[in-house]
């Protein structure tokens, strides 16, 4: 087992436009970006969880050549809207700075 | 022509670059210098009230550096989305800029100023054409909302750009731009590889963004060929590897396979990204897939004005019963208001209790909603048609929640700390984003107006 903040180089959360909002998990080499990918653990099903929506509206995205994992999800609220609390969406990915990859 | 380089000095008029590193990179004799000017990051407030993110003087500076570098190179400079949101009023405080620049520095040229912001009745037309299509997700969209919209702007393509510079500008300003436009209206013009040359727009427009560590804001220096591009930093401090420039990809971007442009979508998935050197990355196979030619409309819409109150509370006998206290709270506010402005005012107004310490940051979506730190910082906020009413409802706000009791402690109590006096904060007017659409034009050129101007 690792917490993802040991196995990642960043994680970051922002807006993808004014109605999206994008979380990127980035890793420093290939062996530890296939270990969390193979993992499973960050899934359409997690992400979804986050943001108390249905799976189906997560893009999950794996990208070999930056050796990271992408997700997008439509924003809680349109940015800047009257019950906004991340205009910038910048610390919406909190929740994956500690969760537990099983380890290999 | 075999090769074209060109400037990226930085991700945004306003933010600043070093002087050295723009003087290195204009070594390699550029073609052109292109600069994204806006960004819808810090909300609609840009395009609602026509005010930068950045300050003036900031602006100032980065423009009379770039222009002067464009007029000693006798290149072209082309600066996107300008003002922050490249609406009319953005694009003339801009224009304003420019024109002081010109007298102050005894600066001659001509300039292109393409407005972005077409009529609305061209717009109203579209819409009953069925020409205005949602995006996912997008909000409804009517007549009536789109009449009532306070500014809407079209997201340009390279066409204009094109065009201004087809007709001599050296300088062109442009109204709201895709960031890439701004750097693949000369690659493309010129016949270059069309999946290349979008490809590179997408890692310039952010400036340096897409090397190992950006430490300060600065920027890249593009060489486009048959079959390839360059990418180096203009800082000689700063690193391209293959994968900062892969990551880049990622930024600020819901797909990193897909891109979507006014004239079709930029596709990675075959790209490579190879090491030239220490500081350098090559990047080859990107794709670009032409699609019905579609125009994205950002629109802003004033959803009234706002006050609103910060304060703290540190006493453990309330944070105990946070909850109930806020509760109680909120329902004398709500009583306070309806005895002063009657009930007529419910449903007219907005009013928001949020708790730093607790779920200020994640609202309804955090899942530690139960852990308390030992203080939390309140923030109250109202919104309502006008400031007078948004102000009447903080004030009284304010007033109920320093002294809301507590069952443990007899007699008045003040319960919260106000940083500032005084406490109300008037925050003026406040906007929605409106519009996630497309339009499809007759033409890339139709809702834009090319306006030459001599200095």
């Amino acid at each position: 087992m690792a917490k993802l903040r040991s196995l990642a180089r960043m994680i970051r959360s922002k807006n993808a436009g004014p109605f999206e909002l994008t979380i990127d998990i980035l890793f420093a080499d290939q062996p530890t970006y296939e270990w969390v990918k193979e993992s499973g653990k960050l899934s359409r099903e997690l992400i979804a969880g986050m943001f108390q929506i249905a799976p189906e509206k997560v893009k999950l995205f794996h990208y070999d050549p930056a050796y990271a994992i992408k997700a997008s999800v439509p924003r809680y609220t349109v940015s800047g809207d009257p019950d906004e609390t991340d205009v910038f969406a910048g610390q919406q990915y909190a929740q994956l700075v500690d969760l537990e990859i099983p380890g290999r | 022509m075999n090769e074209m380089r060109y400037i990226s000095p930085t991700g945004m008029i306003g933010s600043g670059f070093q002087e050295a590193s723009l003087r290195r990179a204009l070594a390699a004799d550029p073609h052109f210098i292109g600069c994204d000017g806006g960004s819808t990051d810090d909300g609609p407030y840009q395009l609602g009230a026509g005010k930068p993110m950045f300050a003036r003087q900031a602006c100032k500076r980065d423009l009379r550096i770039l222009i002067g570098a464009a007029l000693e190179k006798k290149i072209p400079l082309l600066v996107g989305s300008c003002g922050g949101a490249g609406g009319r009023i953005n694009l003339e405080w801009t224009w304003g800029i420019v024109k002081e620049i010109a007298h102050e520095q005894g600066f001659h040229f001509r300039a292109a100023v393409i407005d972005s912001e077409p009529p609305r009745e061209y717009l109203l037309k579209k819409f009953r054409e069925g020409k205005i299509r949602p995006l996912d997700p997008a909000p409804p969209l009517d007549e009536k909302a789109l009449a009532g919209a306070d500014h809407v702007v079209c997201m340009m393509g390279v066409e204009p750009f094109q065009e201004a510079l087809d007709n001599g500008a050296q300088v062109v300003l442009a109204g709201r731009s895709s960031d890439t436009s701004i750097f693949a209206a000369l690659p493309v013009k010129h016949g270059f590889d069309p999946g290349l040359a979008w490809h590179a727009a997408k890692v310039l427009e952010c400036g340096a963004a897409a090397v190992t560590n950006r430490f300060t804001p600065d920027g890249m220096l593009c060489t486009l060929r048959k079959d390839e591009f360059i990418l180096e930093p203009a800082n000689p401090q700063m690193k391209c590897t293959p994968v900062s420039v892969a990551a880049h990809t990622l930024y600020e971007n819901a797909d990193p396979y897909l891109l979507y442009e006014p004239s079709g979508a930029l596709e990675t998935h075959n790209a490579t990204y190879e090491a030239v050197d220490e500081r350098r990355v090559r990047v080859r196979g990107s794709g670009f897939r032409k699609l019905p030619y579609t125009l994205k409309l950002e629109g802003a819409k004033q959803a009234g004005y706002q006050s609103i109150v910060i304060g703290g509370v540190r006493d453990p006998v309330i944070l105990g019963q946070l909850d109930e206290w806020l509760a109680g709270m909120k329902k004398r506010i709500t009583d306070r208001i309806d005895s002063i402005f009657g009930e007529d005012m419910r449903g007219k107004y907005h009013m928001n209790l949020r708790v730093y310490g607790r779920d200020g940051v994640m609202g309804p979506r955090e899942p530690e909603h139960g852990r308390l730190a030992h203080e939390i910082c309140l923030l109250l906020d109202f919104l309502a048609e006008d400031q007078e009413t948004a102000h009447t409802m903080a004030a009284s706000g304010g007033h109920i929640a320093l002294h809301h009791p507590i069952p443990e402690w007899h007699g008045l109590i003040s319960g919260v700390a106000f940083p500032y006096a005084p406490h109300v904060i008037d925050r003026g007017p406040v906007y929605r984003f409106m519009l996630n659409h497309v339009v499809e034009p007759a033409t890339p050129m139709e809702p834009f107006r090319v306006d030459y101007r001599t200095l």
